[in-house]
């Protein structure tokens, strides 16, 4: 009796382990986002089908189409990902990941994967997470706050372009925002491959989505991986908003930011200092 | 098995024997010899070392055919978004600007075969080369390797939101035709539900059998699509690209489309040889998120035509496009395209009407035969895929024909019946987005109710072919 207990609790303890093991391997094996649970086992196969002319067998970015692809594809065995709502250096939420999958990215070969299932996102979410040893043994990072936007008005525009002055985004993105600042064509990625600063005239949609909060998460949580930092620690959250009133000015669209700097630009127009260098005529 | 099969060859069954073998081994070998450690190297090692040539989007934006097709040409959901949105990624790729000048996008098409055609119940002469010797029912047998057509395909953007077609096609005597040919407009008024096209252009079918996996004699056509009673003057095919004007649109993921088309009553032949009649065509589909089953989708259509039934005449020879006398047809039906993980179906239902005098093949302007109707008859078909990789397909299909009135009151009823069977599979060895070759293997009988020598005979046809369908 006293064996049959003892073993009972050995296989009891074994199948306590194993559980744990498996529920480790299970979080790097499983994505959730909302209500769907994406499984690495089903992603896979949907990875072969979409993925790996890019992104390559092993998620290293060297599918047989790599070599004609500028800028070239995400290196998932890294585990350095660009759109995050998380601080930079860590890790992006499933979300994240789903949204830039939902998303595709405009200035990339990366397509909108929309017309794919919710839970085929999911699963591919899941096997991309497999890629990268990061995912076993930390987590993803904790979205930041983003507070809620503050009326535009003429003087939120302003400050944001003073600080797009100040924080020298210029230096990259260029004085209207093209992405031809005198920084432009020496910038690499973490790859040291050359990469191009966004230019704003380009249209609608940021590299990591299309609404202010997109554009402000952009700025304050970084593109990891590119030479664009994160400003948290540089930018206060009201004065971030002030920045995305400005930039969004920059864009060849008729938006509200655009609206109201258009009105007082019409009177105000000799007030304005030239962005760039000091002493440039801008 | 092997008996069965060497008992149906019939009248070749060696030489057809020996040469599926001799095929089968050559592919083999050439698999073997390109590298061959395992199938996917040996794979690549085709694709990269001895192919130079590039399908025409997949060069574009560098994705697998396995991204827009789930077994190629069939597209899936992400190609028809592609489709729908004018050959569009909707990045900035999409415009011809960002293409190298040498860019040129253009596909080649065709399918070397080894295939194998038989029917029952032929009228022959008795004697060969003695007409007058009576005609006697036989099996006609033919096989051998041959040739398909080509399809010399090029599409793409003229402009942002400006995308074209143009696809010379020719039989496998070389002699081309325009099969498709159209300008687009896409997204007019920045408006996904706003497309517009001019020109030569596939109905926009939910099942469409242009991208088909189909490939034989009796299996390589829809019946539904094309089946027109015995002695009918209407020329309609449902899957015949037709000439004419289409409003289009659909939502962000392309589940919601429509279309609207008007359409020469030509059956897509240029030149305006019937009349000055038009046709119209109108589709719509909704398709929803099935989670891990997949897009689901179902869709109705109705085509509302008209035909000339008799032409002015110079001499006795009727004048082209002077047809009058234009009588009326229709058909209407669901179609359907669900997924149950790898497995695919694809069902579709018709209800196909003919007017009398184009049934009977009776100009408008004399009367009828007596107690001549118009025909009408019912048909469908399931169609199944497995895909048991993204390199290998399992298809089937089942369909039938069955007339719901004649137009002749005294003919038997099932007098054209059509029973239609087919089954196959396509494995893609090089599925690389710089070339595809598929290995198809297909078998597929018809059965059709009635023979030249009686309205109770069962006429069977079938084909077997097994082919090397290539892209590049």
């Amino acid at each position: 009796m006293r064996l049959h207990a003892r073993i009972v609790a050995f296989v009891s303890g074994l199948g306590v382990l194993l559980s744990a093991a498996g529920a480790t391997t299970g979080s790097a094996q499983e994505s959730h986002i909302g209500n769907l649970t994406g499984h690495a086992a089903a992603g896979k196969k949907l990875y072969r089908r979409y993925c790996v002319g890019c992104h390559g067998q092993d998620g290293d970015g060297a599918g047989e189409n790599a070599a004609w692809i500028d800028p070239k594809p995400r290196d998932f065995t890294l585990g350095v990902f660009k759109c995050r709502s998380t601080p930079t250096g860590t890790l992006p939420t499933d979300e994240d990941l789903f949204d830039a999958m939902s998303r595709g990215f405009v200035t990339t070969n990366m397509p909108q994967w929309l017309p794919l299932t919710g839970q085929n996102r999911a699963d591919l979410v899941a096997y991309i997470k497999t890629f990268s040893p990061k995912w076993k043994t930390t987590k993803a990072g904790t979205p930041i706050t983003i507070p809620q936007e503050p009326a535009l008005t003429i003087e939120s525009v302003l400050h944001g372009r003073e600080l797009y002055q100040k924080m020298e985004c210029w230096k990259c993105h260029g004085s209207r925002g093209h992405g031809d600042g005198p920084s432009a064509a020496t910038l690499t990625d973490n790859k040291d491959l050359a990469i191009r600063p966004y230019d704003f005239s380009s249209g609608s949609r940021f590299m990591c989505g299309v609404t202010n909060r997109d554009l402000y998460k952009i700025f304050m949580t970084g593109l990891d991986g590119t030479p664009m930092p994160s400003f948290a620690d540089d930018i206060k959250p009201a004065d971030g908003w002030d920045l995305v009133h400005f930039l969004r000015t920059l864009q060849p669209l008729e938006t509200p930011e655009a609206g109201v700097w258009q009105a007082w630009l019409a009177s105000h127009a000799k007030e304005l200092k030239p962005i760039g260098p000091p002493g440039t005529g801008q | 098995m092997v008996r069965w099969f060497v008992k149906g060859v019939g009248g070749a069954p060696w030489s057809w024997l020996v040469s599926c073998v001799v095929t089968l081994v050559c592919l083999g070998a050439a698999m073997a010899l390109s590298g061959g450690r395992s199938k996917a190297y040996t794979a690549y090692s085709l694709a990269v070392h001895k192919t130079k040539a590039i399908p025409a989007f997949a060069r574009k934006y560098n994705l697998p055919c396995s991204a827009c097709h789930t077994a190629w040409p069939e597209l899936n959901a992400f190609g028809q978004r592609f489709r729908d949105n004018g050959y569009q990624l909707m990045n900035d790729r999409d415009s011809p600007i960002w293409q190298n000048p040498s860019y040129i996008p253009v596909t080649f098409r065709m399918t070397p075969n080894l295939h194998r055609e038989s029917a029952t119940k032929q009228p022959v002469d008795a004697v060969p080369g003695d007409s007058t010797s009576g005609l006697v029912s036989k099996t006609v047998t033919q096989s051998g390797f041959d040739l398909s057509g080509m399809d010399l395909w090029t599409a793409g953007t003229l402009y942002k939101n400006i995308s074209f077609v143009l696809l010379p096609s020719s039989d496998n005597t070389g002699a081309f035709h325009f099969e498709a040919a159209f300008v687009r407009f896409d997204n007019l008024f920045s408006n996904r539900w706003v497309n517009f096209k001019v020109g030569k252009f596939e109905l926009d079918n939910l099942v469409s059998e242009k991208r088909f996996l189909f490939l034989s004699g009796n299996g390589g056509a829809y019946q539904s699509y094309h089946f027109l009673p015995g002695g009918d003057i209407n020329d309609f095919g449902l899957g015949d690209n037709q000439i004419g004007a289409e409003l289009s649109g659909h939502s962000d993921n392309s589940y919601t489309r429509y279309g609207i088309a008007v359409l020469s009553s030509t059956d897509g032949q240029v030149n305006l040889p019937t009349s000055q009649s038009y046709d119209a065509f109108f589709t719509l589909s909704h398709a929803v998120d099935a989670g891990s089953m997949g897009v689901e989708r179902l869709g109705a259509y109705a085509y509302l035509g008209r035909r000339p039934t008799y032409f002015q005449t110079s001499g006795g020879v009727p004048i082209p496009g002077t047809g009058t006398g234009n009588k009326p047809f229709y058909r209407i039906g669901l179609a359907g395209d669900f997924f149950f993980g790898d497995f695919e179906l694809l069902p579709f239902v018709m209800h196909a009407s003919d007017n009398a005098f184009l049934a009977t093949g009776t100009a408008a302007n004399v009367a009828l035969p007596p107690g001549a109707q118009d025909a009408k008859w019912n048909s469908g078909f399931v169609e199944a895929h497995y895909y048991v990789n993204p390199q290998f397909v399992v298809t089937a299909r089942w369909e039938t024909v069955r007339m719901s009135q004649q137009t002749d009151p005294a003919a038997p009823t099932d007098l054209g019946n059509v029973d239609a069977y087919s089954g196959g599979i396509r494995w893609y060895p090089i599925m690389f987005s710089r070339a595809g070759l598929s290995w198809h293997t297909e078998v597929s009988a018809v059965r059709t109710r009635g023979s030249a020598f009686a309205a109770t005979d069962n006429v069977w046809t079938s084909s077997l072919f097994s082919g090397l369908d290539f892209d590049f």
